[in-house]
């Protein structure tokens, strides 16, 4: 069965894509947000036209006003958007956001025209520790003393998209303790709901991401999502689906900085001869190349295999996820490098892929925490 | 599951189907063995009447090069064809029927340089399993520069005279025939000089030595030529054509040895079941890098394969592949050794199982794969100027 050759269609949405990126979202936006200050790190407006050419609601059902295709489109937007690094609700909001709630109730389904219209922004608060652990949540939902509903208690950290988010999606604890799969449920909780804070934190990467604290929030039953304490599988589709579009992303970003980097190398002269000649750097490149190569396949068979609920999804995903890990690290840290003083300046936009590639591997479990995984669901 | 979308791929499909489960015998569905392979040749040799009658089965009905014509001895199948054959041969785990640097290496450019007469005298015999063929290329002088070569042929009226050595000839000693690279214009310049002749290995004056490698076996081999005459219509191409020739098979090679690593004999155990037999937890993250890398590679060949189905070329695809290939296989072998511990450190003789003895030569065989077919440093300079576009 084929799954790296795109069909024409998803040509050409690669195609229009990668045209808006340079056009609209260059890296440039990146940094006149970063420079704004603006704590929300994206663009509402920018947000509003990537919605008209279909993409907020990409892989919402066509019933909800989206376009109903799925995660291998999603990842093709997302590689473009990593080229640029262009700080787009897009993986909050369509590849978790719309995922999560077309998975509940007649409540949470509501929600969907308006996310794919652009005009409703999702976050997923489910991260507590100091690094990636799904099932670590402390934070508790516990039913309302008096009518339906339950009363949210805790505290969430790195969430991302989280200063910009209209709704979050709220991993608590209905039973169990700390570490459990057993006992989490998810929650659609609205931002305007009292006792809701989102405090947002100015990461590395200027990039929006929060930390959100809940005490007593009442959220009515019909914003459950699922059955109350078996999240887990929810949440683990959920991440399945980000951690394979964010490898995407970064597959993009190594590919341009990459690409940059090629660029310098021909035109910086140094010794009366183009830097590129020397064998001490054209190896390096090359190497380079080839990591690329293997990323490039391992993404796009981890889109695949999670897309048709492949037996093999979770281990491509957490290959997926450490080698783009690896890659982009690899290409941005080369790139300041080859870039020499220049490079390790604010006016070239390389350190903003450096940046960038550390945020992206701790997101979602870093390269070390994915080959363990890897191994673990190989059986050794 | 299938990809096949015409209903006339179909049906060939089915036909490739049935005539492997009526012709390929059962011994021949297992993974083969170090040792087990079918070189063909003058003096061909088969392990077992089982390979012998498969091999036979395969040469009358064209299948040894099922893309080629059948007037030269292939099955006249289209690509579409030959790839579904190759996909139910995969699927049924057939053992390649004939090992041969005649069809993968020489025959391409056979079929692209050669005149019709070449053609009608060599490619047939190849398909055949006939004639063994044998490279010679690198020379004792000319490894990396290998268009510095200097194995002279010199013409006299309807003859060359060939003098000179060549290295990395591999199982030369075992071959019928050698396509050969000489230079026959000493005052051109160094690539303009060259010429591809197809030499007989039984000519007066040819002679060849094994060369024990590090491993302990010996799978190239040194070849002389002392006053060597090889007839003038053995030149393939122009005289002077040979380095065109020369890196067109190169690439062919370069992906051969990817090809022959996917189908290479089954490793007894996997890295991950040792890994869990010795039990060194210390290993276990290079174990699962090297799973994970072997994964991508495996992944990329297989993007590769569908980029060419759709027709796109694999560009420098192949010098990527064999420099990665090569580089993980040694990493590979290294880390089987290791896992050993001090079982893998036995070179012959009692207190060592066969099979710790040959992973320990395996790891030092592999040490030479990033060198043959040209090394790990000249395709990362080809993967940097032709890929990359960058300077000399």
């Amino acid at each position: 069965m084929r799954r790296f050759e795109l069909t024409p269609e998803q040509e050409e949405l690669q195609r229009a894509a990668r045209t808006f990126v340079e056009k609209r979202v260059p890296t440039a936006h990146l940094r006149a947000l970063r420079d704004a200050k603006d704590p929300s790190h994206v663009s509402r407006a920018v947000w509003r036209e990537m919605a008209a050419l279909g993409w907020a609601g990409i892989a919402v059902d066509e019933k909800h006003g989206g376009a109903g295709l799925g995660l291998v489109e999603l990842g093709l937007v997302m590689e473009e958007l990593g080229r640029t690094l262009a700080p787009t609700p897009l993986l909050a909001t369509s590849v978790i956001g719309a995922a999560a709630l077309a998975e509940g109730a007649e409540a949470a389904r509501a929600h969907l025209p308006a996310l794919a219209r652009g005009e409703r922004l999702v976050a997923l608060a489910f991260e507590e520790e100091r690094r990636f652990a799904p099932y670590a949540c402390k934070t508790t939902a516990r039913h309302a003393p008096h009518g339906a509903g339950w009363i949210l208690d805790g505290e969430k950290t790195f969430v991302l998209d989280g200063p910009s988010a209209d709704l979050l999606i709220v991993v608590a604890r209905t039973a169990g303790a700390p570490g459990d799969r057993d006992g989490l449920t998810l929650f659609v909780v609205d931002r305007a709901l009292a006792g809701l804070t989102v405090e947002p934190l100015a990461m590395v990467d200027s990039r929006g991401a929060a930390r959100v604290r809940l005490a007593s929030v009442a959220v009515p039953s019909a914003d459950i999502l699922g059955d109350a304490g078996k999240g887990a599988d929810l949440l683990d589709r959920l991440l399945a689906r980000a951690t394979a579009a964010l490898a995407a992303e970064m597959l993009g970003a190594a590919d341009a900085v990459f690409r940059t980097t090629i660029e310098y190398l021909k035109t910086r002269h140094q010794f009366g001869v183009p830097i590129g000649s020397f064998q001490g750097l054209k190896h390096r490149a090359a190497h380079l190349f080839c990591e690329l190569e293997l990323t490039r396949s391992v993404v796009r068979a981890a889109l695949v295999a999670v897309e048709r609920a492949a037996p093999d999804a979770d281990a491509l995903v957490s290959a997926a996820k450490a080698r783009a890990s690896d890659t982009f690290t690899r290409a941005a840290a080369e790139a300041l490098q080859m870039h020499g003083g220049i490079g390790v300046t604010d006016d070239l936009d390389v350190g903003f892929y450096y940046k960038r590639a550390k945020v992206a591997e701790l997101t979602f479990g870093s390269a070390a925490y994915h080959r363990d995984r890897f191994g673990r669901l190989h059986g050794y | 599951m299938t990809s096949g979308t015409e209903p006339a791929d179909d049906a060939f499909r089915a036909e490739m189907r049935a005539w492997l489960e009526a012709n390929c015998p059962p011994s021949m569905r297992t993974p083969h063995l170090p040792g087990q392979e079918v070189w063909g040749g003058r003096r061909r040799t088969f392990p077992s009447d089982d390979a012998r009658l498969w091999f036979e089965r395969c040469v009358e009905r064209g299948f040894t090069a099922p893309a080629w014509p059948r007037e030269y001895g292939g099955a006249g199948l289209t690509r579409e064809q030959a790839r579904i054959l190759d996909a139910e041969m995969r699927a049924m785990g057939c053992r390649s029927p004939l090992i041969s640097f005649g069809i993968w290496m020489l025959a391409p450019v056979l079929f692209e340089f050669a005149t019709e007469e070449q053609r009608a005298e060599h490619l047939p015999p190849i398909a055949r399993g006939e004639i063994r063929w044998c490279q010679g290329y690198s020379e004792p002088g000319s490894g990396s520069d290998l268009a510095s070569l200097s194995t002279r042929a010199v013409r006299h009226g309807d003859h060359y005279v060939v003098d000179g050595a060549k290295v990395w000839t591999s199982h030369a000693d075992h071959a019928d025939w050698m396509f050969c690279l000489v230079r026959t214009d000493p005052d051109a310049p160094k690539h303009d000089g060259i010429s591809f002749i197809l030499l007989d290995m039984a000519t007066p004056g040819v002679s060849t030595r094994p060369i024990q490698l590090i491993s302990g076996s010996s799978p190239f081999c040194e070849t002389r030529f002392d006053n060597v005459r090889v007839p003038a219509r053995n030149l393939v191409g122009r005289e002077g054509g040979g380095w065109q020739i020369a890196k067109k098979l190169l690439e062919h090679e370069r992906s051969i040895i990817s090809v022959m690593r996917d189908r290479a004999p089954e490793e007894a155990e996997t890295l991950p079941a040792m890994l869990k037999r010795v039990g060194e937890p210390a290993l276990r993250d290079r174990v699962i890098q090297a799973e994970l890398d072997f994964l991508c590679n495996r992944l990329t060949l297989e993007r590769t394969a569908e980029a060419a189905k759709a027709g796109k070329g694999p560009g420098a695809a192949s010098s990527m592949f064999k420099l990665y290939g090569t580089e993980l296989n040694k990493r590979r072998k290294e880390l089987r050794v290791e896992l050993q511990g001090y079982q893998g450190l036995g070179w012959e003789g009692a207190g060592f199982e066969p099979s710790e003895l040959q992973i320990t030569r395996e790891w030092l065989r592999s040490r030479a794969s990033s060198i043959e077919g040209g090394t790990s440093e000249i395709q990362l300079n080809i993967i940097a100027k032709r890929v990359l576009g960058l300077p000399d």
